[in-house]
């Protein structure tokens, strides 16, 4: 028999070929799939904004005029702003993701604001809700997130901005407060955030991100 | 051991979820509906008999010390790589089931089957054995997905264009918006609810199909219980 450290070569030599076989399988996949995933990552994207802002309202390249913000008061982590433009003439924005404070966890929402303050409307992209309670916001539940579309600050009045329990005008849902109430809140946020930097939203030069859009 | 025996083991006798009560994490979390179930269940059947297969194909090379750390390291190149594929091809899905992908390394259902039957057996009789347990488990995940997503939220295949496209969305059978299921069903305990009654129903089959079998001896304590109930 071999001597033992000649063993432990052996079996160091074993492990370190299936290391090299399984990286290369890795890689080889990797390659194969990045540009279909990045696509895929892309068009799920473009498919929930356009969901908000028809197609036709927009001429640009909404994947490339981005600009990305911080704004520790609005959202933890940064923000993507899209602009969309017919013509040169600005049509909207769309924030994605902005984080909300859930029940259970983060709440990425996309927003859309057009040019003249009103909501083009919010998606969920993803949370952590519990199931049956405060999934509702999902618009795949309830249609309960589609109530924001048009709004805007005036509309209803700023201090009407809350759930209907805390004497504003949106739904709340049975059992789950929390969730609606803050969904609520960052949307309130976004529009007065959006109501300051309009200007420089609209004319800061687009710096498109290196990774794929959140969705 | 004969095919015979391999997929009826797989399926039954040694069913993965139901008997070994292995890879619990993914079986309780994703099946919350029967699609969800369905997705996960073929990703990992499709490791299962990937892994089965290598493994057993390099089981004469590989020394007694690092065997282990060869099965994981195989494993997860598969995972990864059917992970990454999932992504590309079924981006939706990819996208409910995203977190759990990666646990399939953490099932020990792969592991245990590569050390319990791969590493000992050939390589098409390990394939058969994955292609098996990882039926067995799937369908063990769409039950329960199925019943869990029926109690909770009143449909049934809901969430179906992800997987076979837009056209067989009409598939999905629902109660309507109206329907308030029990959210029970839906949260992890409805999962152990759910698997505690599955286990339990399987060993009534197997009770039943067992006195069948030895009937001639069973028959008098079957008439005295009568008796005395």
């Amino acid at each position: 028999m071999a001597s033992p450290s000649k063993n432990i070569l052996l079996s160091a030599a074993i492990l370190g070929i299936f290391g090299v076989l399984g990286a290369t399988l890795v890689s080889l996949t990797w390659t194969a799939t990045a540009e279909r995933i990045a696509l895929n990552q892309q068009q799920a994207f473009l498919r929930n904004v356009y969901k908000l802002i028809k197609h036709e309202e927009i001429d640009n390249e909404l994947l490339k005029d981005v600009i990305t913000i911080h704004s520790p008061a609005l959202s933890k982590g940064k923000i993507q702003v899209y602009r969309a433009r017919k013509q040169g003439e600005p049509v909207a924005v769309v924030f994605s993701p902005v984080q909300s404070p859930g029940y259970a966890g983060p709440i990425h929402l996309m927003i859309a604001v057009r040019a003249d303050g009103s909501l083009a409307g919010v998606r969920v992209l993803s949370h952590l809700e519990t199931p049956g309670l405060g999934d509702k916001i999902d618009d795949s539940r309830t249609d309960w997130i589609l109530d924001f579309e048009g709004k805007s600050l005036d509309d209803p009045p700023i201090e009407k901005w809350k759930v209907k329990k805390d004497g504003g005008v949106f739904d709340q849902f049975t059992g789950a407060t929390i969730t609606p109430r803050n969904i609520v809140a960052t949307v309130r946020k976004t529009l007065e955030y959006f109501g300051k930097e309009k200007e420089r939203l609209f004319k800061q030069p687009a710096a498109p991100p290196a990774e794929p859009p959140f969705h | 051991m004969s095919y015979r025996e391999i997929i009826r083991n797989g399926l039954w006798g040694n069913n993965q979820a139901l008997v070994a009560l292995l890879g619990l994490c993914p079986l309780l979390a994703v099946s919350n509906t029967l699609i969800n179930g369905l997705g996960l269940g073929l990703a990992t059947t499709l490791v299962l008999v990937l892994s089965n297969g290598t493994i057993s194909f390099i089981r004469h090379w590989v020394r007694q010390e690092v065997r282990l750390p060869v099965f994981v390291l195989v494993i997860a190149s598969f995972v990864t790589a059917v992970e990454l594929a999932m992504n590309a091809w079924f981006h939706d899905l990819h996208k409910i089931l995203g977190i759990f992908i990666p646990l399939i390394v953490t099932n020990c259902t792969i592991v245990g089957r590569a050390e319990a039957f791969a590493s000992r057996n050939p390589v098409p009789q390990s394939m058969v054995d994955g292609l098996s347990m990882g039926a067995g488990f799937t369908l063990v995940l769409m039950t329960l997905g199925g019943l869990r997503e029926f109690i909770g939220q009143g449909t049934i295949l809901s969430g179906i264009h992800l997987m076979f496209g837009e056209a067989s969305r009409a598939l999905t059978f629902s109660f309507g918006d109206d329907f308030h299921g029990l959210i029970l069903a839906i949260l992890p305990p409805g999962a152990f609810f759910g698997l505690g009654l599955l286990i339990a129903l399987k060993q009534v089959i197997d009770k039943r199909n067992a006195r069948r079998a030895s009937a001639p001896q069973a028959e008098p304590q079957t008439t005295t219980a009568t008796a005395e109930g």
